[in-house]
């Protein structure tokens, strides 16, 4: 089904779709007392992590290993890429050793793409730079699809950092393929004045926002923008930005909170929010594997069988789960 | 050498914009000067039917990356390149290692290049030492030893009291002073114009404006001072107006503008091939629109390659990690022909002698480089490009003879050829090939270079060309028509 998971918007509404329900027979695997299906038995896949990530490389870890599949995990720090070795030469070197399926993270914009022309291996793009992370708004989706049981219609707000979060343009592509209806808010210095060309409206205003918000989504702001003069200082932020109790309170009741982590309790998000009923934040965290699941699957499970066949006709994955 | 000896190249279209001759004369070589251009023939007979004759062309805007960049480049491979591309002088920017900042490396420099014998350079010397913007290199060194022009190359002088300190103290010599025009706060950290499209890549931006307002406070700094400026690879619509404006209040300020400035936009970023990274970044199709119009009105004076070479290893790269530049020598004049003269669809950007004059004679007198760009007159040195404007050859990065292939038109089907380049009467290029008089890439144990040309339709000079568009036929009259390339054994001879 998938050659490379890139970007959202690589993906339509259907193909998500169908990686969501895929998704939603892996999820009740973590409910057994034997947490493994055979599906991807001898096939191998690598984690090739240039920056630190404890939650999403945890995640494409377990997820492959919940797949039965050999996992390596090779992080920049300490590896022969510290000593200089390029994205090309490590690419090579691990797929001379026979990887099926390369998960990369890295802190520049493209590098998944680039690592394309390199390798022959299937690529999972785990977040690259400033510009995707295809896995983090499909986990998004799948958790308020659960909670929420729709996307199409919904009002999501998309509310931070947007300039700078690969999150953001992945979550926001990703609701808006999926009939969503979706508006970016944070400072206009931290808002890509082209935003609206990702299918979102935009506004500075997030009190005005959040009376017809179904779901509201806090992205990470980092401390460091501070100090680039994108803000004055993070409590300033947090008045006008940051969500906690009283903002919280003008959300109408059905609505979700995300929140892609980790968190800056105290800038973008309080810790009452953080830990409120209607915070999603934990279920995420447990859904980012069975999404990845699915995601590795129809990448190096679903098309073993048959190359050919369209996205329609593949395997589900309850009955792979069942063999 | 041996003795003068005496070519005529006949029947070319000649066209010559310092003296506005467009017609179809002959060129009577002798020796290393023009001995008649008209009716007159003498010596050995070259037939050129078919074919234009030019001033050769001048760069204002290359990086030989010799000191120090040899795995890119050399002085010896990208003065091949240069005579490739038509190119009779070229302007090396500052950027080695060591940089450019003393008069030892200019000489350096030069003396490599008269070694190489393809191509005049008249390297460009640092403002300040170590590129740092701090402190001025010493300008009257090497404006002794010929340096006409000082640039810290990409790196912009950021403090404008440093830059217009360099001005006031070049006008002793009434030098140029060249700078990078991107404002580099506004540009830190930026990989790719700051728009839609970078947005969308997540990638850090550049910002039209950060070209813009430097430029602005260089006009004005050099108009304050009555000082010589010249702008490098204008890219955006605005600059063109700012630079328009100027020159109309008498500013002395030039301009060059790239051929990827003037034919490619940022949505080639969308796969971050690194290939299409550059500084200033490719920017809209409004401002090719508008560079173009720049270069139609004579606001930018000059087309420029700012060729950069830049080894495989380097550009294969994260789009981030991997420095910016293009190389441009070898395919110049073919992408001007192409995208401005010979149009495919719309209306033509220039005529062919407006192209010349872009390519050849403004940037030679924009930088005072005697000897080139023309007049193409008895007793001038005989620095001529000889091109073919009809004949298409496609762009094979791996042919190129610049020992880097970072070409962004790979793959493109180009219109106009090199046919023949001489220098002071030498052909460096006989027929799209080098000739043999150096060897550019020795030390490396690769063949000697073979033209991309040769595997272009052009045939040797006993072999009429196959029928086709090209109506050159060089082989008929042409019997080793210069003592220089004696050494070439030609079966027609």
């Amino acid at each position: 089904m998938i050659t490379h998971l890139l970007s959202m918007e690589d993906l339509d509404a259907e193909q998500i779709g169908h990686i969501l329900d895929t998704a939603e027979g892996f999820r009740d695997i973590a409910l057994r007392p034997v947490k493994k299906v055979p599906t991807l038995r001898g096939r191998t896949v690598c984690n090739l992590f240039y920056e630190d990530s404890t939650r999403t490389r945890t995640s494409f870890e377990l997820a492959a290993k919940r797949l039965s599949a050999d996992t390596l995990n090779f992080s920049a720090k300490g590896s022969s890429v510290s000593k200089g070795e390029s994205l090309k030469d490590t690419a090579q070197t691990l797929e001379a050793m026979g990887v099926d399926a390369i998960v990369i993270r890295h802190e520049q914009s493209g590098a998944a793409q680039t690592l394309t022309r390199f390798v022959q291996a299937r690529v999972l793009n785990a977040g690259d730079g400033w510009h995707q992370h295809p896995t983090q708004a499909l986990l998004d989706l799948f958790t308020v699809r659960e909670h929420v049981g729709r996307l199409a219609g919904l009002n999501v707000a998309v509310v931070g950092d947007v300039l700078h979060s690969r999150v953001a343009r992945s979550v926001v592509q990703g609701f808006a393929t999926m009939g969503a209806n979706v508006t970016v808010c944070g400072p206009p210095t931290l808002v890509p004045a082209s935003a609206p060309s990702w299918g979102c409206e935009v506004t500075y205003d997030l009190d005005g926002l959040l009376a017809r918000t179904d779901v509201l989504y806090l992205l990470r702001v980092q401390r460091e923008r501070m100090t680039e003069q994108f803000f004055p200082s993070s409590r300033e932020y947090a008045r006008i930005w940051g969500v906690g109790r009283d903002r919280l309170a003008r959300l109408p009741d059905e609505a979700v909170v995300l929140h892609p982590g980790p968190m800056n309790r105290g800038v973008e998000v309080t810790a009452e929010v953080a830990d409120a009923p209607n915070a999603l934040i934990t279920a995420q965290v447990t859904n980012g594997i069975a999404v990845r699941m699915s995601c590795l699957y129809l990448m190096l499970g679903g098309e073993q069988a048959a190359p050919a066949e369209p996205v329609t006709q593949a395997t589900t994955a309850e009955e792979v789960a069942a063999r | 050498m041996s003795a003068t000896t005496t070519l005529t190249l006949t029947g070319a279209r000649v066209i010559d914009p310092a003296t506005g001759r467009d017609e179809i004369a002959n060129i009577v070589v002798d020796g290393e000067r023009i001995a008649a251009v008209g009716d007159d023939s003498a010596g050995l007979r070259l037939d050129c039917d078919g074919l234009v004759i030019s001033p050769g062309l001048v760069d204002l805007h290359v990086h030989l990356r010799e000191p120090g960049g040899e795995d890119a480049e050399t002085v010896a491979s990208g003065t091949a390149a240069a005579a490739l591309g038509g190119f009779t002088a070229v302007c090396p920017m500052a950027n080695t290692e060591p940089v450019a900042d003393h008069a030892a490396v200019i000489e350096q420099v030069k003396q490599l290049a008269v070694a190489a014998g393809r191509c005049d350079v008249h390297p460009v010397g640092a403002i300040t030492q170590h590129l740092a913007g701090e402190r001025l290199a010493e300008l009257g060194a090497m404006a002794a030893v010929g340096v006409r022009c000082f640039s810290d190359d990409g790196i912009p002088v950021g403090s404008a009291q440093v830059l217009r300190r360099a001005m006031a103290y070049a006008r002793t010599w009434d030098a140029i002073i060249c700078n990078h025009a991107e404002d580099p706060a506004l540009v830190a950290g930026g990989t790719a114009n700051e728009g839609g499209v970078a947005a969308r890549l997540g990638l850090p931006g550049r910002p039209h404006e950060a070209e813009e307002v430097m430029i602005a406070r260089d006009l004005l700094l050099a108009e304050g001072l009555g000082a010589r400026l010249h702008i490098p690879h204008v890219s955006t619509a605005r600059a063109v107006e700012l630079i328009r404006e100027a020159k109309q209040r008498g500013v002395r300020v030039t301009a060059e503008a790239t051929p990827h400035h003037f034919t490619l936009t940022e949505d080639l970023a969308g796969d971050f091939d690194a290939v299409y990274r550059v500084n200033p970044p490719l920017r809209t199709a409004a401002d090719v629109r508008a560079i173009r119009a720049g270069l139609a009105e004579g606001t930018l004076d000059a087309i420029a390659t700012d060729h950069a070479p830049h080894a495989p290893e380097h550009k294969e790269q994260e789009w981030g990690h991997a420095p910016p530049g293009m190389v441009g020598l070898e395919t110049a004049l073919a992408v001007t022909l192409t995208e401005l003269v010979f149009p495919e669809r719309g209306e033509p950007t220039l005529t062919l002698p407006q192209a010349v004059r872009a390519l050849s004679t403004a940037p030679a007198r924009s930088r005072d480089i005697d000897g080139h760009g023309g007049p193409l007159e008895p007793g001038a040195p005989a620095n001529l490009c000889v091109f073919d404007p009809q004949a298409q050859w496609t762009v094979q990065p791996g042919v190129l003879v610049s020992r880097s292939h970072n070409t962004p038109f790979a793959g493109r089907t180009l219109r106009g050829r090199v046919v023949h380049t001489l220098l002071r009467g030498r052909f460096t290029v006989h027929d799209g090939e080098l000739t043999d008089e150096a060897d550019p890439d020795d030390g490396d144990g690769e063949p000697a270079v073979s033209g991309n040309l040769h595997h272009t339709g052009l045939g040797p000079v006993a072999q009429p060309p196959p029928a086709g568009p090209t109506p050159a036929e060089p082989g008929a009259t042409a019997s080793a028509p210069h003592a220089s390339i004696a050494g070439q054994e030609r079966a027609g001879g």
